[in-house]
């Protein structure tokens, strides 16, 4: 690290760190810069959560040591870490939702008056001189509840300010954000950082790295590959470093003759969140649902399967009718549902890699009622390989695993009950390039083999890609069904946000 | 330590001949240091130690009344322990036990025979369980206020079929059979029951579907629900077989002490919750097994007995459940932070080798 530049805010130096037999960091090193946004990439398992983690005082290193200001610190927890400086602002923000703005910016250093008594209107004003200095107009009295993602980020930037943090670690904040809102975050970013603050920002976005950061640091497999100036490397190189190879196609959608129709959605409705939504889906097509975050994507499909309800309408599978609101009778009907939230929908957490993978599957794999390790090991064991899964035991606890590698176990749950037709909710939220490519790629060929597979997507590179046709939803109902040909990213945003199609 | 399993870059194609080894070690290693082996190991020690110290501990007479007494808890623990497995709780077992044993006593004085008596009284308990089970699955109100409600509900009502007198006449045949031992050994009879109730909840709760859906409900009922697990009706009938079996401990017990009484079994619903905990069922969910409940009873019993044995006060026996209870809840999470303490320096002295 011989850099000409003052001496770094905060290093990471030769940092290793290993959960069970997965080592999840090894020897990891690079300098934090004050004035300086530092870009951490890496494909998901890399170690970049890892690393945030530590830095944030949740986990201690196993080896290697953490430096604020060129003198070496030992984080107990995470009061420690905030103590040196250091503000972390996770992808979901940890607010209390029914304390105010102004409470949640000050919680742990609360002003008071002379009577011991916590200073409500020194609160609230200090709340309002952070959002002045941030240039955001938010009322420092309302609750937390009912912010959005982006706003309860920008209170999460403000508490860090309030506690006069150095040291600003981003964990993939934009992931649920709107370009607009963005922009906004960056606008705020950019000043703390032409202030002197060292910014880490964690993003699977390439242009937001091009666009926000000076520096970068690559990770793969837990390893240091390089850091260096953003400027001096294209994305294609950053790619290329993350992933160790070079990407094929990213997209690589097989033309398919569709056959049958597998699944028929007739007038489907629920007060108040879809109605009257109607598609098919053939075998060996994929459908793709696209439309803005909240027009009911989700909701329908999870209507479908059956976890939610719906007030009217029929949902047929193969011809035959499904009975609603029962997702084992969906599940009988050859339907698998990959949802939508992985840790609080997809996966038991807590439960071990096999049991979750062997989850829907049980009563199969049982024998005369009774079920014993080894079904389930032997099921686990060849799906997960089938997906090539990074995992150290099959009897780990799940939630020890990479965000791509738990969304291959949550992919290999469903494929295991070999459905004929596979429900995708964003398939790739949240993974990194390498994964995203072989999520896509899997999902190719088993719509080649004659699966149909429906595809809820945030993303329209990837609706455009890998759709045979687009169903476009807009506040609940059906704006557009587009084939592949008259898709283009223009007809779909325009569908989307309610504007005419003109194709 | 783990480049053995990334040579190559191909994690997929891991080195299988090093792997299954390193497998069984570990897995050998995390299974003794388990809190069900704890329990277990220090159950056995318990009985051993008592056995050596304790006048009368190891008499086969002793051996008797210590089986006789661990039964009820022994037995509501079974259903207990998937319940609490599954995030919910069940307070009202007790008073379900002396509901069906004032219910015995006044079918009895009604004139029924015993042999139509018992299964009215396991229908009973699983009638109450049937009531406790709707309000909790189709209302969805908290397993926790209901079951307080209905502990003392069922309490009530067992005053208002028996008020505070005594059923005592049941047949000799009966109450001797619960009280006696095979052959006139050193082995009681229930014996047969505790082991074949154990072994069938044993089964089902590890070796079946419906034992691994109760893990993922009480670990993540929303996931559970989206892989086609029916959340609600698992829980209902897990109330209604807790309610049967407190039905049945209802008899047994009125049968022991050959008295119907609606106080009976009074305070017995923290004893089951305790031995359960104790057994290394996480009360939050989704954790514990069945061996470590067992043991945990068998702990708790063996323990009190042994004092008792010694002369030791009935204050100073509560004293020591609470404690045990406690240690229980404390021990795991000491032993953790000193692994990972140990485990974090012996990386560090290798690295700096």
């Amino acid at each position: 690290m011989a850099e000409a530049n003052a001496r770094p805010r905060l290093e990471v130096h030769d940092v290793t760190k290993s959960f069970g037999a997965v080592a999840a960091v090894q020897g990891v090193s690079f300098p934090l810069h004050p004035g300086e946004a530092h870009a951490l990439v890496g494909e998901n398992g890399a170690g970049k959560s890892t690393i945030v983690k530590m830095l944030a005082g949740v986990h201690r290193p196993d080896t290697g040591t953490l430096r604020v200001d060129g003198v070496d610190v030992d984080f107990a927890g995470p009061a420690d870490a905030k103590a040196a400086g250091i503000a972390v602002i996770y992808q979901e923000p940890t607010l209390f939702p029914d304390l105010s703005v102004a409470e949640n910016i000050a919680i742990g250093n609360q002003p008071l008056t002379r009577l011991r008594q916590i200073d409500r209107r020194e609160m609230t004003a200090n709340a309002e001189r952070l959002f002045q200095r941030l240039g955001v107009p938010l009322d420092p009295s309302r609750p937390a509840r009912g912010l959005s993602i982006a706003d309860q980020q920008l209170v999460e930037i403000a508490k860090a300010l309030s506690a006069e943090a150095r040291v600003l670690i981003m964990d993939e904040p934009t992931a649920a954000l709107s370009a607009v809102e963005v922009e906004r975050l960056f606008a705020v970013v950019r000043s703390l950082r032409d202030e002197g603050a060292a910014i880490m920002f964690i993003s699977h976005r390439f242009e937001e790295i091009t666009a926000l950061c000076e520096r970068v640091t690559i990770m793969r497999d837990g390893k240091h590959v390089a850091t260096e100036l953003v400027a001096e490397l294209s994305v294609d190189d950053m790619i290329r470093r993350m992933v160790g190879r070079d990407l094929s196609a990213l997209f690589p959608k097989q033309d398919v003759e569709p056959g049958e129709v597998v699944l028929e959605v007739e007038g489907l409705s629920r007060e108040g969140v879809f109605k009257d939504i109607s598609f098919s889906v053939r075998s060996g097509e994929i459908v793709a649902l696209a439309g803005l975050v909240g027009a009911g994507r989700s909701e329908v499909m999870q209507a479908v399967f059956g976890v939610d309800p719906y007030d009217s309408g029929t949902v047929k599978v193969h011809g035959r009718r499904l009975r609603k609101g029962l997702p084992r009778a969906a599940m009988a009907a050859g339907m698998a549902l990959v949802p939508e939230d992985r840790r609080q929908q997809g996966l038991v957490m807590e439960l071990s890699i096999e049991r979750n993978v062997t989850l829907p599957r049980a009563r199969k794999l049982a024998r005369l009622g009774l079920l014993f390790g080894g079904a389930e090991r032997e099921a686990a064991l060849t799906w997960t390989q089938k997906l090539q899964t990074k995992l150290g035991r099959l009897s780990d606890a799940v939630g020890t695993l990479s965000g791509g590698n738990q969304q291959k176990v949550v992919l290999a749950k469903w494929l295991a009950t070999g459905p004929k037709l596979l429900i995708v909710d964003e398939p790739t939220r949240g993974i990194d390039v390498g994964t995203k490519a072989e999520v896509h790629r899997l999902m190719s060929s088993l719509a080649a083999d004659g699966l149909a597979v429906v595809m809820v997507s945030s993303e329209l590179p990837e609706v455009l890609g890998m759709a045979d046709r687009i169903v476009v939803l807009r506040e609940g109902r059906i704006a557009a069904q587009l084939t592949r040909a008259e898709a283009t990213e223009e007809s779909v945003m325009y569908a989307a946000m309610g504007q005419e199609v003109s194709v | 330590m783990s480049d053995t399993l990334r040579k190559g870059g191909a994690p997929q194609e891991i080195d299988l001949d090093k792997r299954p080894a390193n497998n069984r070690s570990a897995v050998l290693k995390s299974r003794l240091t388990s809190w069900d082996s704890i329990i277990l190991v220090l159950t056995v020690l318990v009985l051993i130690v008592a056995s050596g110290t304790v006048d009368n501990f190891g008499t086969s007479r002793n051996f008797t009344f210590m089986v006789l007494d661990l039964l009820p808890i022994i037995l509501i623990a079974l259903p207990m322990t998937m319940i609490i497995v599954t995030g919910e709780i069940d307070l009202s077992v007790a008073s379900t036990l002396g509901l069906t044993s004032s219910m015995m006593g006044w079918l009895w004085n009604q004139g029924l025979s015993i042999e139509s008596i018992i299964p009215l009284c396991i229908v009973i308990g699983a009638i109450c369980g049937v009531v406790n089970g709707f309000l909790i699955t189709g209302l969805g109100l908290p397993s926790l206020a209901v079951t307080i409600g209905t502990l003392a509900l069922y309490r009530g009502l067992a005053f208002v079929v028996l008020g505070d007198g005594a059923v005592a006449d049941f047949p000799w045949n009966y109450t001797g059979w619960v009280t006696g031992t095979i052959g006139g050994g050193a082995v009681p009879n229930v014996l047969i029951l505790i082991v074949v109730l154990a072994l069938i909840f044993g089964i089902v709760q590890h070796a079946t579907p419906f034992g691994r859906s109760l893990y993922a409900i009480g670990a993540n009922a929303q996931a559970a629900h989206f892989s086609g697990i029916r959340v609600a009706r698992t829980k209902f009938w897990l109330y209604v077989a807790s309610g049967a079996v407190a039905g049945l401990v209802g008899v047994l017990w009125t049968l022991r002490y050959s008295s119907a009484r609606a106080d009976n079994g009074a305070g017995l619903e923290l004893a089951v919750v305790a031995a359960v905990l104790l057994g290394g069922v996480s009360i939050f969910g989704g954790k514990g097994s069945l061996p470590g409940v067992l043991a945990g009873v068998v702990l708790l019993t063996a323990l009190q007995n042994a004092l008792r044995l010694e002369d030791v006060s009935g204050q100073a026996l509560n004293i020591v459940t609470g404690s045990l209870l406690v240690l229980s809840v404390l021990l795991p999470n000491i032993t953790t932070a000193v692994r990972s303490n140990w485990h974090r320096r012996r990386l560090r002295q290798a690295a700096s080798r």
